[in-house]
């Protein structure tokens, strides 16, 4: 199931290492990654594929919120589908 | 590939502008329950009601967290009582709410309609009893919602109901006097009432329905407002174009939503009702939508204009993204649930018939108001009879929540908290219609309705 997965937060070093290193953990793939800095917050969305995650997703997007402010982050990961139903026809 | 701005568009329509779907709604049918003894009806009522919503509220919050988009409700509505009832051998038909009540507690749904009544013609027994035990079933029960249609375009309206309501609305206060006549929260009077509506308190599963059926209500108020912003001062071609493309983009995750929860409840998915929803949350007001289009204070001259334009933009966007609209599908005016309706009627720009001429142009009428306690049961009737009228006469769903609230004053404020919000007591018209009212019969048919 592809999903999007979005980080905001004060830029630091290593985001983008720790975001991986979690979904890794977790065996989610990451398909490509669109990232800026603005005003020094960060900014990152991700396209990722979690066919081999062994969580359900509901509790991949638990762990990804709950994980986030220990980084010091605003972590959300939701399937890709409510995007293109909003934007795609 | 998504563009960027897209994806945070959509997030900052959730996390900032308030989006979410404003319900998810099972109707359930309760034909197959009848039975001639009361308490054999009850338990199948309340069987099958939590065997069907057993799984509501879980897959609800299952799509929540995958979708990452609040479903603010999980609700559930029955086919009206009072046919459920009919063959029941009982004067009492307060068990039957309390029955619905322990369902939708032990289902984990926040309210549960259907102790309804079609009336708009004549009543039988069963609607008589019914309406008699709305206001102890009112105040004994937590989440059981009541309506009673009163008329319809077809049918004309039926005025011994009409006055029959004032009175029931005046017990139901008197009996929850305590919550600041909560009770009649729970209470709408319809006229062409629609039997797929997913909104709370008139929604019932219609008898032209299936066993069992999903219905979504959408909402975004603040996403509208939001979006009119970026368009200030611009011609109101330019404001419907942008209202339209907004509505298509939340009916859109309301369809998407829908459709997963069909799947997943393994029930038909029936409509979805492309309605603008307000909540007492600041940034999320239909009032504030159409004082952005240029007026001062929501009320004044033009809203029943503005809110014209945007009960028809709203349509038009909607429903191209969903596959079944339905329900009530307009834009809510619901004066306690919504923060810039409050504020309007606090400064007392916005009155009473002001609210009434605007319920001729959008979905549904004269909802959530409080009126002052000692309100006569002829001047709910009488204002019934016009609300119903309007309906009647220009083919469409009109309704009325009044709550005359017992020992306040215009000018008090009644809270009711949550959703549900908090009223400014408004100020009614003191000239009888007593001798109106106690005429009864029926109001005929408008000529429109024979039209086949």
């Amino acid at each position: 199931m592809r999903a999007i997965v979005t980080v905001v937060g004060q830029d630091r070093v290593g985001i983008i290492a720790d975001v991986c290193a979690l979904l890794a953990k977790n065996n989610v793939n990451v398909l490509d990654i669109s990232q800026t800095v603005m005003q020094d917050y960060f900014t990152m969305i991700m396209m990722v594929d979690t066919e081999r995650c062994p969580l359900p997703f509901g509790e991949l997007a638990g762990l990804m919120k709950q994980e986030g402010p220990a980084l010091g982050l605003s972590i959300h990961i939701q399937r890709e589908d409510i995007f293109n139903a909003m934007h795609r026809i | 590939m998504l563009s960027r701005n897209e994806i945070l568009q959509t997030l900052d329509m959730i996390d900032q502008q308030h989006l979410d779907i404003r319900t998810i709604t099972m109707g359930i049918s309760l034909l197959s329950c009848a039975d001639p003894d009361p308490k054999a009806c009850c338990r199948k009522i309340y069987d099958k009601i939590c065997r069907k919503a057993e799984r509501l509220v879980e897959v609800g919050e299952q799509i929540e967290g995958e979708f990452g988009i609040p479903i603010v409700n999980k609700r559930i509505s029955v086919t009206p009582v009072a046919l459920v009832a009919a063959g029941c051998e009982t004067e009492d038909y307060v068990p039957f709410a309390v029955a619905l009540d322990r369902a939708a507690k032990t289902c984990g749904v926040n309210f549960i309609g259907g102790y309804s009544a079609l009336v708009q013609k004549g009543m039988t027994k069963a609607d008589e009893k019914l309406i008699a035990s709305i206001p102890e079933a009112l105040a004994v029960t937590d989440f059981v919602c009541s309506s009673v249609n009163v008329g319809s375009t077809r049918a004309g309206i039926h005025m011994d109901a009409v006055a029959r309501m004032g009175e029931i609305i005046k017990q139901t206060a008197q009996r929850t006097a305590d919550r600041g006549g909560f009770g009649c929260a729970k209470l709408v009077v319809f006229c062409n009432a629609v039997e797929d509506n997913p909104f709370m308190a008139g929604a019932f599963h219609g008898v032209g329905e299936a066993e069992s059926v999903i219905n979504v209500g959408v909402s975004g108020p603040g996403v509208v407002y939001h979006a009119l912003q970026s368009v200030k001062g611009q011609p109101f071609d330019v404001v419907a174009e942008t209202v339209k493309k907004t509505a298509f983009r939340i009916t859109r995750m309301g369809q998407l939503v829908a459709r997963e929860a069909s799947q997943r409840l393994d029930t038909p998915f029936g409509i979805v009702d492309l309605s603008l929803a307000p909540t007492p949350a600041v940034g999320d007001s239909v009032a504030r939508i159409l004082e952005e289009m240029g007026l001062e204070t929501c009320g004044t001259h033009g809203t029943t204009a503005a809110l014209a334009l945007l009960n028809d933009a709203v349509k038009k966007g909607g429903v191209m993204a969903s596959s079944h609209v339905g329900g009530l599908s307009g834009a809510f005016i619901p004066v306690s649930e919504d923060e810039g309706m409050i504020a309007a009627a606090q400064s007392g720009v916005l009155t009473l018939d002001k609210l009434e001429a605007m319920t001729c142009v959008c979905s549904v009428g004269l909802d959530m108001i409080a009126v002052p306690g000692d309100t006569t049961a002829a001047t709910l009737s009488a204002i019934i009879a016009d609300e119903a009228a309007i309906g009647m006469v220009n083919n469409k769903t009109t309704a009325v929540r009044l709550i005359p609230a017992p020992g306040k004053q215009v000018g008090d404020m009644v809270e009711f908290g949550g959703l549900l919000g908090s009223a400014p007591v408004m100020p009614v018209h003191q000239s009888s219609a007593e001798a109106f009212i106690a005429r009864g019969g029926r109001i005929p048919a408008p000529l429109h309705s024979l039209r086949n």
